[in-house]
């Protein structure tokens, strides 16, 4: 049996992060390898390690996963997070991407130019309120459940936790017409593994700031 | 028992191309109700149809599905496309999120201007002749077999199907340096159900023309 999963991604949260998030939620523990450089990098993908030539990279039972969902579905139907049957997957798979959607915003937003940030921050806001969170508070009003899907802890959760805190990061009072997902953030944050997660010192990376961009830029970027 | 899936989204390609392959190589057979101004979206929205205001939707089993990732992953475990066990899905997975990669490079092309466009085209030529077919190529060669993966049908091989023609559109002799993916070309638009999609009557949508763009630039207001 191999030893624990392996990341290798760059220092930050970027794209691997959900998959820290899901990793540590699911109580696994692994390990990380930083890409710091362009000659890291290159190296990589010269020793054939990168499908696609691109992280993230997670080294799990055996394979080399690449491509962030694969990884994620992978990782969630391994552990159980996943729902019980066909359906509860569908659900669970609607959610997770309509909150991907809305991660993938913050994702680029330390990439726009300083004179579209304003908007895009804007952008964030609105869509969180008036598209994404709407959806979520409803389905726990409506179900009056603690987990978003078949009554049990599942990725959707995960994702969802996941997206609440970062949009926080940048529009705090997010959640103040939200009373049910105020509700499930502080559930979800005491769960033992997510506490955990959530504590300093854990696997999980702080917001990227412009050491990360730059790193970013110098190693993708021609 | 539920009636024939029922398709909402424009009279063209885009985002749910890849569910209509999906459905027709599976043998199972859809109705589609288009959305041809701005006021039929609106109504979708306003009925409450729509999870995240967005198209694709598909209504299957008693579900209003949306996020075509979502569907399609539906779609492919209800027909017995997606492998036999985790490990198959995995490999299904990160296969498709490639192809998925490069066809969303092809997808947006109708949309943009000239020189953009001359420029995303050559970076789709490189893309797929360095980056993604041999990656396929590979797959083939080391197992020798007719499908990616486990031997048998699955949705990576209808996805890479479609890529594989949406590519040639751009440059029809995109396959000339591999060998075993023109006979995976051959074998795969052979298969009965596909084989009669491809034929003209079927649901299969043709390459978007001038008309078609500017009836989707004004239902979304781009």
């Amino acid at each position: 049996m191999s030893g624990k999963p392996r990341l290798t991604y760059l220092n930050g949260r970027g794209r691997m992060e959900s998959i820290r998030w899901l990793l540590a939620a699911a109580g696994v523990e692994f390990e990380e390898i930083f890409l710091e450089t362009k000659e890291q990098y290159e190296k990589i993908i010269k020793d054939g390690s990168l499908m696609f030539q691109q992280v993230p990279l997670v080294e799990i039972d055996g394979m080399k996963m690449v491509q962030t969902r694969a990884i994620l579905s992978y990782i969630a139907g391994k552990y159980n997070l996943y729902g019980k049957d066909l359906k509860e997957r569908a659900l669970i798979d609607m959610y997770v991407e309509g909150i991907i959607d809305l991660m993938q915003m913050i994702l680029v937003f330390p990439f726009s130019p300083p004179e579209a940030k304003e908007k895009n921050l804007d952008s964030i806001k609105e869509r969180a309120t008036n598209r994404y969170f709407p959806v979520f508070e409803k389905v726990l009003k409506q179900h009056g459940q603690d987990f978003l899907v078949g009554n049990k802890f599942s990725w959707a959760d995960v994702q969802l936790i996941e997206a609440i805190l970062a949009v926080e990061e940048k529009v705090p009072a997010v959640l103040s017409g939200f009373p049910k997902l105020q509700a499930f953030k502080i559930r979800m944050s005491n769960m033992p593994t997510i506490k955990k997660f959530l504590q300093p010192g854990s696997p999980r990376k702080p917001p990227p700031d412009e050491h990360y961009v730059e790193t970013v830029r110098k190693i993708f970027m021609k | 028992m539920a009636g024939k899936p029922k398709l909402h989204y424009s009279n063209a390609r885009g985002k749910m191309e890849s569910i209509r392959w999906l459905l027709a190589a599976a043998g199972v057979e859809f109705e589609e109700q288009f959305i041809e101004k701005k006021e039929d979206l609106e109504k979708l929205r306003n009925d409450g149809y729509l999870l995240f205001q967005q198209v694709p939707m598909v209504e299957i089993d008693g579900m209003k599905m949306v996020q075509t990732r979502a569907i399609a992953s539906y779609i492919a475990g209800k027909y017995n496309l997606y492998g036999k066990d985790l490990k198959e899905r995995a490999w299904i997975d990160m296969y498709v999120e490639g192809t998925k990669d490069l066809m969303d490079m092809i997808m947006p092309l109708p949309f943009q201007p000239a020189e953009t466009k001359e420029k995303n085209l050559a970076l789709i030529i490189e893309r797929a002749t360095t980056r993604y077919f041999p990656v396929y190529e590979k797959v083939l060669k080391d197992h020798g077999q007719d499908y990616l993966v486990g031997n048998k049908l699955s949705w990576a091989d209808i996805n890479l199907l479609e890529a594989i023609l949406m590519v040639e559109e751009c440059k029809p002799d995109i396959l000339s340096a591999f060998p075993l993916l023109q006979a995976f070309k051959g074998r795969t638009s052979n298969i009965p159900t596909i084989k009669k999609f491809l034929q003209p009557g079927s649901q299969r949508k043709p390459p978007m023309d001038e008309k078609t763009v500017a009836i989707v630039k004004k239902i979304y207001g781009i």
